[in-house]
């Protein structure tokens, strides 16, 4: 069976790359093996965890479940395009003093869709961080640090 | 790398698109947001020979009005569905249900037509289609053809579809300005796993009594099945607690579901009945005229 390789220009955190790829590569694999940016993390590669999640043009999406050649001509956005060099943003920052991590395997999942969350919803209650952080699972902290996290972000933002 | 190797096209036109489905079909799936098919390619239970990628056929993701009709683009996304003001304003129906619909961020790529036509038995957008009459416009190597939402599921991820053919257009009939709907659901969380879950919409006179009602289920059978029992002791009748409970008991005779790992089906069956009283009760709480 054929499966050309296909060339693809993918901007990641600003930054052109300009490769050849099969199409069955996902995009997660394509952002930690051809970008080397190891920050997204593969966890149930169904779409189920979030773990994998970055903004595509503006948008959240799994990583897991797109094909690296989709995201020709676009722009990406990965955790590791969030801090400014060494100093993390708000969000970041509120999840470090909120002990919204333990283990840390799925909070770049975490950071990427509240990016999304808090561009379109700048001040969201309860509820509303509760149902956006339903699409992605943490089996360290309970969420209840995630959610004090979130809402202490909102008040530097 | 997970996924089997494929063959894989990225037409940029609609007559393309069907074009290649015509050259490739048994062998081809269409590839809409991905958000059902992707992970079971990765997971290696489905291994199509050819994908035709449909996210650059800007002519296939669209949302108007036509006359009576509410009209989406196969590629439409989930997420625009959920936050268009004209999908609020007429089809209440498909609004309520889409925040169901897995997370925010799967409804960013998740599609109209892809759900539609996976064809998961406990999706909500078919349930949704086929409380609602919705019609579903295939395209293949000799023309379109409308299929009646409720003729279009036959079992289990299993359409009315031939191997050459595509979901090109769905077309929901609008509600009338009276009529109240809701969309009640059941699963493992907010936003997981659906396991049962029930399509509500009512037309309510000004007097309070039922004109039109439309109720399906989803997760309770090989497809979403109209509560045709429940619908028939509503209509002409006021929507209050007098009547809500025996409705919602008669939607247990109208399901077929089936057992598996997530519920029995006696399980689902008491599903339904709690359901279609939830969905029931919310539409009543909504008023009338």
């Amino acid at each position: 069976m054929s499966a050309a390789r296909r060339d693809v220009r993918i901007t990641v955190n600003g930054r052109t790359y300009a490769v050849s790829v099969e199409p069955r590569l996902l995009l997660v694999d394509f952002l930690r093996h051809e970008c080397g940016l190891t920050g997204t993390h593969v966890g149930c590669a169904h779409g189920v965890c979030g773990a994998c999640t970055v903004v595509l043009d503006g948008a959240s999406v799994r990583s897991c479940l797109t094909f690296a050649v989709q995201a020709d001509n676009s722009e990406i956005t990965t955790v590791e395009g969030l801090a400014d060099g060494e100093s993390l943003n708000a969000l970041q920052r509120a999840f470090h003093e909120n002990h919204a991590l333990q283990c840390g395997y799925c909070t770049p999942g975490f950071l990427m869709s509240l990016t999304e969350f808090l561009r379109e919803t700048p001040d969201p209650s309860e509820a509303e961080i509760r149902e956006r952080l339903s699409g992605n699972l943490c089996r360290c902290t309970g969420y209840a640090n995630i959610v004090r996290a979130v809402q202490a972000a909102v008040q530097e933002m | 790398m997970k996924p089997a190797p494929f063959e894989y096209f990225v037409p940029e036109a609609a007559d393309e698109a069907l074009a290649l489905m015509a050259e490739h079909g048994l062998e081809a799936r269409p590839l809409a947001g991905g958000q059902s098919l992707v992970p079971l390619i990765n997971m290696r239970m489905a291994q199509p020979g050819v994908l035709i990628d449909l996210n650059r056929c800007a002519e296939f993701a669209y949302l108007r009005e036509d006359g009576d009709a509410l009209v989406s683009g196969p590629m439409t996304r989930q997420r625009e569905l959920e936050l268009s003001p004209i999908v609020r304003r007429h089809c209440p129906l498909i609004a309520k249900a889409m925040p169901h619909m897995g997370h925010a961020t799967i409804r960013n790529r998740g599609t109209a037509g892809g759900s539609l036509s996976h064809a998961d038995p406990s999706a909500e957008l078919p349930g949704v289609a086929v409380a609602m009459d919705a019609e579903l416009i295939a395209g293949g190597p000799n023309g379109r053809r409308a299929i009646p939402a409720t003729e279009f599921y036959l079992a289990e991820l299993t359409t009315a579809l031939e191997p050459e053919e595509m979901l090109c257009e769905i077309r929901f009939p609008k509600a009338t300005e009276n009529s109240r709907a809701s969309f009640a659901e059941v699963g493992s969380h907010f936003g997981g796993l659906a396991i049962v879950g029930v399509a509500g919409q009512v037309e309510i006179s000004a007097s309070g009594h039922c004109n039109k009602v439309a109720l399906a289920a989803t997760g309770a059978g090989e497809r979403p099945m109209r509560l045709t029992s429940a619908e028939a002791l509503l209509t002409g009748q006021v929507l209050d607690e007098r009547i809500i409970p025996d409705a919602a008991e008669a939607a247990a005779a109208d399901v077929e579901p089936l057992e598996d790992l997530h519920a029995s089906a006696h399980w689902r069956r008491r599903a339904v009945v709690a359901m279609t009283a939830q969905a029931l009760r919310e539409i009543a709480s909504q008023g009338v005229g």
